[in-house]
């Protein structure tokens, strides 16, 4: 398995306990759109994701991601 | 409202010919409005006050009503000494500068307010501006720059946020008053790099205050520089009054306060003090210090005025604790669910289960008299519907107990409590 895709499944599953309408995760899937989340859930949701590959998202970079495989390649390259 | 709801698929355009009107992003709102302005609530952001008898009393469509609501927190704006000040400053100086205060729009009276401030606040500097959303605005942006970082809380007031907007600086937030958050988001950012963690002494929406010490603490260890927001905290928190972080004893390690006239000072204006050597260069280099036209002569008068008083305002200070925590008290054995577990600051927010419920809450009070604060989403933390108090100085203890005979009138009414 590569990094890339075990990032997704990570991804994936801190995505989970925000995902109210149980919908099909897809690296097109989109925060705004598809999973209708606000920005109070955007906020809990980057928290999460920043501890749990002890990265920091900034605001301005998060204003740029749109999808989940956005996220995961944000979080590939702030990784590294 | 999530914000799918306002993607350009949803918007109708009203004829094939003409380009989409620029509104349309706002329909959702209006709709929502129209909706519970038909349910026949008065709308609660359009009050207008005919009549202002004193700092805690006015006349609301005709009925005489308590404030409850004000922000005016040391009961300032009808001082004698006040109200003469500002008076006399428009006899001799006219009524207003026409100009920014790196022109012409600097008078005598701009030197002797920020005179005041510094005497009030103990520090080699000060630096009004226009209001305190443009001190917030211009202080934040100014400082930080391209390459430097702003760490801030997540409940942030809205002036806070657009500061970081207005500038260039990468921007990261941390979970509300949590000092372990605030720690591993600052050991995780490049050692070398600028730092401004942006603190508020009194968060406004619950009225809770932060754990300045803790954080303080935390921020130096990793090398960054500290402003906090005092707005709420000004006047009644401290031996001098200077704010939350003087009454938490970190006065040696806030690097910039930054406050408003508009609330316990009881006029319009915004300002930073500080003792940093280099200060006096922001006059050149803050946009929205030099972009814009200084404070009225009458209003600078009128807060010098305030604020020398402020400096002996121990019994005002002492009677506004003590309706503040006598109103939480009241409020908590009504049955109210509140923002805090005890009164940390002079506001006293209720939580409701809706919106529904919230306005017509609101609506009952003011029927009977009252006149307190809505607040909503996005406004507001987690979504939450509140009813704010902000109490007074001016508030006699009888009317305290008008007020929680009017809570408990309306909770009973609208079904809030038993």
């Amino acid at each position: 398995m590569t990094t890339r895709t075990e990032t997704f499944g990570k991804v994936a599953d801190l995505i989970e306990p925000f995902n109210k309408k149980g919908i099909v995760l897809a690296e097109a899937s989109t925060f705004a759109g598809d999973l209708e989340w606000d920005s109070l859930t955007v906020m809990d949701f980057v928290a999460a994701v920043e501890d749990e590959f002890d990265i920091i998202i900034t605001m301005n970079m998060q204003a740029e991601i749109e999808t989940v495989g956005q996220l995961v390649d944000a979080v590939e390259k702030l990784k590294a | 409202m999530s914000e799918a709801a306002l993607t350009p698929e949803d918007v109708r355009l009203a004829d094939a010919g003409a380009g989409r009107d620029l509104f349309s992003k706002f329909d959702a709102l209006i709709a929502e409005r129209r909706a519970l302005l038909d349910t026949g609530v008065r709308d609660p952001f359009s009050i207008v006050m005919d009549k202002v008898l004193s700092p805690t009393r006015a006349i609301i469509q005709g009925r005489e009503t308590i404030l409850l609501g004000t922000y005016n927190y040391m009961g300032m704006t009808f001082d004698p000494d006040v109200v003469a000040a500002g008076k006399q400053a428009l006899d001799e100086f006219g009524s207003g500068t026409t100009g920014s205060r790196v022109l012409n729009g600097t008078y005598q009276g701009h030197k002797a307010c920020e005179d005041a401030l510094k005497d009030f606040y103990g520090t080699d500097h000060a630096i009004v501006f226009s209001t305190g959303y443009q001190a917030n605005l211009g202080m934040i942006s100014t400082l930080a720059g391209k390459g430097d970082y702003i760490i801030l809380d997540a409940d942030s007031h809205a002036s806070i946020y657009d500061g970081c907007w207005l500038g260039n600086a990468e921007v990261v937030r941390f979970r509300h008053n949590s000092v372990e958050d605030l720690d591993k988001r600052l050991g995780r950012l490049p050692k070398e790099a600028g730092k401004l963690v942006v603190l508020e002494g009194v968060y406004s929406m619950l009225g809770d205050i932060a754990p300045l010490p803790e954080m303080v603490a935390v921020a130096k260890k990793h090398g960054a520089m500290i402003l906090c927001d005092e707005a709420h905290g000004m006047g009644f928190f401290g031996p001098n009054g200077r704010g939350v972080y003087e009454e938490l004893g970190c006065e040696k390690d806030i690097d910039f306060v930054v406050g408003t006239f508009s609330k316990s000072v009881g006029t319009v204006g915004g300002f930073c003090v500080s003792n940093h050597p280099k200060f006096e260069v922001l006059r050149l280099v803050c946009r929205p210090y030099v972009f814009t036209a200084s404070l009225p002569p009458s209003v600078v008068a009128t807060a010098a005025a305030s604020i020398r008083k402020l400096m002996h305002a121990g019994e005002k200070r002492a009677h506004l604790w003590e309706n503040s925590r006598r109103l939480h008290q009241g409020l908590r054995d009504l049955g109210f669910t509140l923002g805090t577990e005890t009164a940390q600051s002079a506001i006293i927010a209720l939580i409701l289960p809706d919106q529904e419920t919230t306005v017509g809450m609101w609506q009952a009070l003011l029927e009977q008299g009252l006149y307190v604060n809505m607040a909503r989403p996005p406004a507001t933390p987690a979504g939450m519907y509140l009813l704010r108090c902000s109490l007074c100085a001016e508030h006699s203890s009888e009317q305290v107990g008008q007020i929680l005979a009017m809570f408990a009138a309306a909770g009973r009414a609208i079904g809030v409590i038993d």
